[in-house]
């Protein structure tokens, strides 16, 4: 399946279907990022149950410095 | 003791976090600056580049309330996706409102901002606008509910300090909410003189992170932040056009 994430179309390999499992796939587990799928925030609770569909737009976010 | 919304902080020295020459001095700036809310940008993380260290992540969090702005956003809604990103991280629900309206002066657009914050307001943030001067309009924003006001003293990251303190002290009269002057600040001496106008803190980032030496400055800033607190609450003596001298003027022993 492949998606579009952070600006960049990626094509995941089989194994990763949930947001936990794209996180983990990319060392995110213990970082601390938001992640929004086609606009919608998913809530941290819901990283393992929320599955990933072809064609998704996901957005992986973070805190950077800033005044 | 500053408070906004229901908290109180000790510290009226709120602190960006943004374009320090280092983590390790940026560090070193945060802690000597005693400083106890600090400023935060939300960004697209670069998942495709080599793990890259993040400054929240070194920071131990349970000492530090964090204000993320809306930095980015042009209008009142892709302000509230920020906000709303920035409070699914579980780690704050302060947001600094920052809508910009002009690319040159990055000042901001009044019209978004107030609309940007009845909206978060709604959503039960803590709402904190960074505005321009205007006086109708902080009073606008605090008739909407937000929980303090931060005018900027002159263009962000200008370093040109107050260029109308008149306005700021007309928006620090009306004002029953917290005034913080945000932006623009360039040297201790500005920071002071914002607090001395009965500003209730100062958000400041350049004028510390672009010092030659940031440390230094942010203990500078800490203790004019201080000293302007100090100054303005012992109540300042009047101007007078001439001097009047400080020795008495009987029991001369020149004649």
């Amino acid at each position: 399946m492949s998606i579009t994430l952070n600006g960049k179309s990626v094509d995941l390999r089989e194994g990763v279907n949930t947001v936990e499992q794209l996180l983990s796939h990319y060392h995110l587990e213990n970082r601390i990022v938001i992640v929004e799928i086609n606009k919608e925030i998913v809530m941290k609770e819901n990283y393992k149950t929320m599955s990933l569909s072809h064609g998704d737009v996901v957005e992986i976010i973070h805190f950077v410095g800033g005044g | 003791m500053l408070k906004i919304a229901n908290r109180t902080f000790q510290s009226r020295l709120l602190l960006g976090t943004g374009k320090y020459p280092s983590f390790e001095i940026q560090k070193k700036a945060v802690e000597v600056s005693e400083a106890e809310i600090l400023t935060f940008a939300v960004r697209r993380m670069n998942i495709f580049a080599e793990e890259q260290p993040n400054f929240l992540e070194q920071l131990d969090l349970s000492k530090y309330t964090l204000l993320p702005n809306t930095a980015g956003a042009k209008t009142a809604e892709e302000a509230v996706r920020i906000a709303k990103l920035a409070k699914a991280s579980g780690l704050c629900d302060m947001i600094k409102v920052e809508v910009i309206g002009d690319d040159r002066t990055l000042l901001p657009d009044p019209i978004e901002t107030l609309k940007a914050s009845e909206m978060l307001l709604e959503e039960g943030f803590i709402v904190l606008p960074y505005t321009s001067d205007d006086v109708v309009l902080a009073r606008r924003l605090e008739e909407l509910g937000v929980h303090a006001v931060m005018p900027a003293a002159s263009p962000i990251g200008s370093g040109k300090g107050i260029i109308n303190p008149l306005y700021l002290k007309f928006i620090i009269e009306q004002s029953s909410i917290p005034v913080i002057i945000d932006a623009g600040i360039g040297s201790p001496k500005d920071a002071a003189f914002a607090m001395e106008l009965g500003a209730d803190g100062v958000l400041l980032n350049t004028a510390v992170s672009g010092a030659k030496d940031p440390v230094k400055m942010a203990q500078a800033m800490k203790l004019s932040v201080t000293a302007g607190r100090l100054g303005f609450e012992a109540g300042r003596i009047e101007e007078k056009e001439y001097a009047i001298a400080s020795s008495p003027t009987t029991g001369m022993v020149t004649s």
